[in-house]
């Protein structure tokens, strides 16, 4: 008897837990974020990101004692099976409920079909590629910090209103360089500018020297950087080293983070022109929080992904207490498009039908080295882009979910 | 087949078959697809002693021909599966025309660099989707009737592609073709001056190893859906090669080990982050100075140390 009425007490305990519980599955939300921990993408996003994302459930349980959120991170080498791999574990085993981050556009679409096939979220900050609110898009993503076509967009559009009117195109001649080349050429022009050359070079490639002296021999005021990563990084050092910028020419890079700026050194990165997110020295809240991450991440300052992370994260978790449950990822998202987002780092915005997530980006322009005055003071703001021209227009995305 | 070789193949596929029960089954079918890759890789450098550094290419390859097949072309499962391999088959063909033609580091470097350039053939096509790769490749009804969708199901479906794959290898190392190849190994002027024509030996070793490295390739399309450049870069190339020495190169079973280990540290250290390579590193660096024979080598040689009447590791 003793034995029954002990199974009978914990089992009533359990079903109370349960209904105090009710609405999250498994008792509590977990949120993974997925990452690159050990590549070329690891300062931008990896280790930080993780801390972003406990920051922002440290932040947002601060006057909530009951809800349970957990974090978790992992490494997904910026391989799509991996990626894939891990995701559906996750999703499947280790119930969580939201992956987060994403960086490299291969991980994130992949993810991008289980979060819709599981009916889980994805909420993505790393990647690029707009075909995640374009043909790809799904009604359990969303893509939060940037993407291509408003990279693209914004240094087309504002360097060639200020007065940046003539172009030279270095791509990458892959599939990513291709599409950012064509995306900018095509703002350039439609705001008056002139493509007057533009030179592929083998991705990854070494030695820019041939295709920078084409660049400089074009005479255009602009040279627009169609590419990523190492190959950014070594085109600016090298530009720098024939005097390009000190020449009176320009360079434009569609896909810049602090973090290449600050290996490569003021000295070298000056004079560059590009679109962020995101920066950290732009307001109180933006630099309390670079504060906190430089404390607690080597003095590594953070990047608009982190930021991006953040403000997802705080932004579904508001979604969820609204919703009073996360079972549901496709109901999580569509309570997520429902609310205004509003978080300490990246203000008031709004989440769109297709996915993307709607706030002002920037036109930064690396500051001289005479005018830096501290560590990572490096942009000076050249443009804001106001929310409402910084993204792709709704019906130009063929995103299945936007009626026509 | 000796009879202890048979109870440890059928204990293992017993094994394997609850396995799903108690085991995440997309793991177990990612360990099962890089275990027939190991196998196929093992078949070259094991019993031929060919150290293809270029494999890559014919799992990457044959997963992008998958994934375009199913999910473009919208050809079924099984077809997408067959035209992979045999595609992979038909490279395995034209590159060991030109690679068995020399031996030992050439060849690796033969194979490596026509590896690179059909990575870089696969970078700048526009099927293969570039770096995004192809996304969302439907799992298709199998001959129109087995469900996929369900990954208890693809795992049944994988295992049988794996344990097909697996007595094909086993069943060519030890026919009469598989000890002309080991000859070949042993001493290759002796083969020739006892008549063998070793090329073409080599050649079908090789396209066989191909095809089957494109067969695990095409399956891993169906697991994850997906087909990205990953899989054709050397580093695969490289990580099948570390899969097969960890497990034991040149035993039947040792890549099986080797795949099953490292894809397991893979999947369970990922918690640890860039952790995982170097571990991964030492794990290779001990395997190498230490027992060089592979976890599995290392075993049976320990077996057959206690009962030395019995024969060749198998």
């Amino acid at each position: 008897m003793r034995l029954r009425s002990l199974m009978l007490g914990v089992a009533a305990a359990a079903l109370f837990a349960a209904s105090a519980q009710a609405q999250m599955t498994d008792g509590g939300i977990k949120i993974g974020v997925l990452t690159d921990m050990s590549g070329t993408y690891s300062d931008l996003s990896g280790g930080g990101s993780v801390w972003a994302a406990k920051k922002a459930v440290e932040d947002y349980l601060k006057d909530k004692p009951g809800l349970k959120v957990e974090v978790v991170g992992a490494d997904h080498q910026n391989k799509a099976d991996i990626s894939a791999n891990t995701a559906r574990q996750w999703y499947d085993v280790d119930k969580v409920d939201v992956i987060v981050d994403l960086v490299t556009s291969s991980t994130a679409l992949a993810v991008n079909q289980i979060a819709k096939e599981k009916n889980k979220v994805a909420l993505v900050s790393g990647a690029a590629s707009s075909a995640l609110t374009g043909k790809d898009c799904t009604a359990n993503t969303i893509h939060w910090t940037y993407d291509t076509w408003s990279l693209a967009n914004g240094t087309g559009n504002a360097i060639t209103k200020t007065g940046g009117d003539s172009w030279f195109f270095l791509t990458a001649d892959y599939a990513f360089g291709q599409a950012l080349e064509k995306d900018t050429a095509a703002v350039v022009e439609k705001n008056g500018g002139k493509v007057l050359g533009k030179v592929r070079h083998p991705f990854p490639a070494q030695d820019f020297s041939s295709f920078l002296l084409q660049a400089q021999a074009s005479k255009a005021k602009i040279i627009g950087l169609a590419n990523a990563g190492a190959d950014t990084t070594n085109a600016i050092k090298q530009a720098s080293e024939f005097g390009i910028v000190s020449g009176g020419q320009n360079l434009a890079g569609l896909l810049v983070f602090i973090t290449d700026v600050h290996a490569l050194g003021l000295k070298t990165a000056q004079g560059l022109i590009f679109t962020e997110a995101w920066y950290w020295d732009a307001n109180d809240n933006n630099r309390a929080f670079a504060k906190e991450y430089a404390a607690a991440n080597g003095g590594k300052y953070p990047t608009m992904v982190h930021a991006g992370v953040y403000s997802s994260v705080i932004h579904y978790l508001k979604s969820v207490e609204a919703l009073k449950g996360d079972a549901d990822g496709a109901a999580v998202v569509a309570k997520m498009k429902e609310l205004p987002t509003d978080d300490k780092l990246y203000g008031k915005g709004t989440v769109r039908a297709d996915g993307r997530k709607i706030h002002d980006m920037y036109l930064f322009e690396v500051k001289k080295p005479a005018e830096s005055k501290g560590p990572w003071d490096y942009y000076k703001t050249r443009a804001t882009i106001p929310a409402a021209e910084a993204w792709r227009p709704l019906d130009a995305g063929e995103c299945p979910l936007v009626k026509k | 087949m000796k009879s202890r070789e048979v109870l440890i193949g059928l204990l293992i596929l017993a094994g394997l078959l609850v396995a799903p029960t108690a085991i995440y089954p997309v793991f177990l079918m990612k360990v099962l697809c890089f275990a027939l890759f190991a196998c196929a890789f093992n078949l070259l450098i094991g019993y031929v002693g060919l150290l293809s550094f270029g494999h890559a290419m014919f799992f990457g390859f044959a997963a992008y021909i998958a994934g375009h097949a199913i999910k473009v072309l919208g050809w079924p499962t099984e077809l997408g599966l067959a035209a992979a391999t045999a595609t992979a088959a038909l490279m395995g063909l034209a590159v060991g025309l030109i690679a068995i033609r020399r031996q030992g580091i050439y060849f690796a470097m033969v194979t490596l660099a026509l590896s690179q350039m059909v990575f870089f053939f696969c970078l700048q096509s526009k099927f293969t989707g570039g770096e995004d790769g192809i996304q969302a490749i439907p799992r298709r009804p199998v001959f129109g009737v087995i469900d996929i969708q369900n990954d208890i199901t693809l795992y049944y479906f994988v295992l049988a592609i794996f344990v097909a794959g697996f007595l094909l290898i086993y069943r060519t190392i030890h026919s009469p073709f598989g000890q002309v190849l080991k000859a070949i190994r042993e001493n290759e002027p002796r083969a020739i001056s006892l008549g063998y024509r070793i090329d073409h030996y080599k050649l079908l070793a090789f396209v066989l190893s191909a095809g089957l490295a494109g067969l695990a390739g095409a399956t891993k399309v169906l697991v994850f859906q997906l087909a990205s450049l990953t899989d054709v870069q050397w580093q695969m190339s490289g990580e099948v090669v570390l899969m097969t020495l960890v497990g034991g190169m040149g035993t039947v079973l040792g890549p099986v080990v080797g795949a099953a280990v490292i894809i397991s540290m893979q999947n369970y250290l990922k918690g640890l982050g860039e952790w995982v390579l170097v571990i991964q590193g030492l794990i290779f660096v001990i395997t190498v100075l230490v027992f060089r024979r592979g976890v599995v080598g290392e075993i049976w040689a320990a077996m057959t140390r206690r009962k030395p009447e019995s024969g060749p590791p198998a």
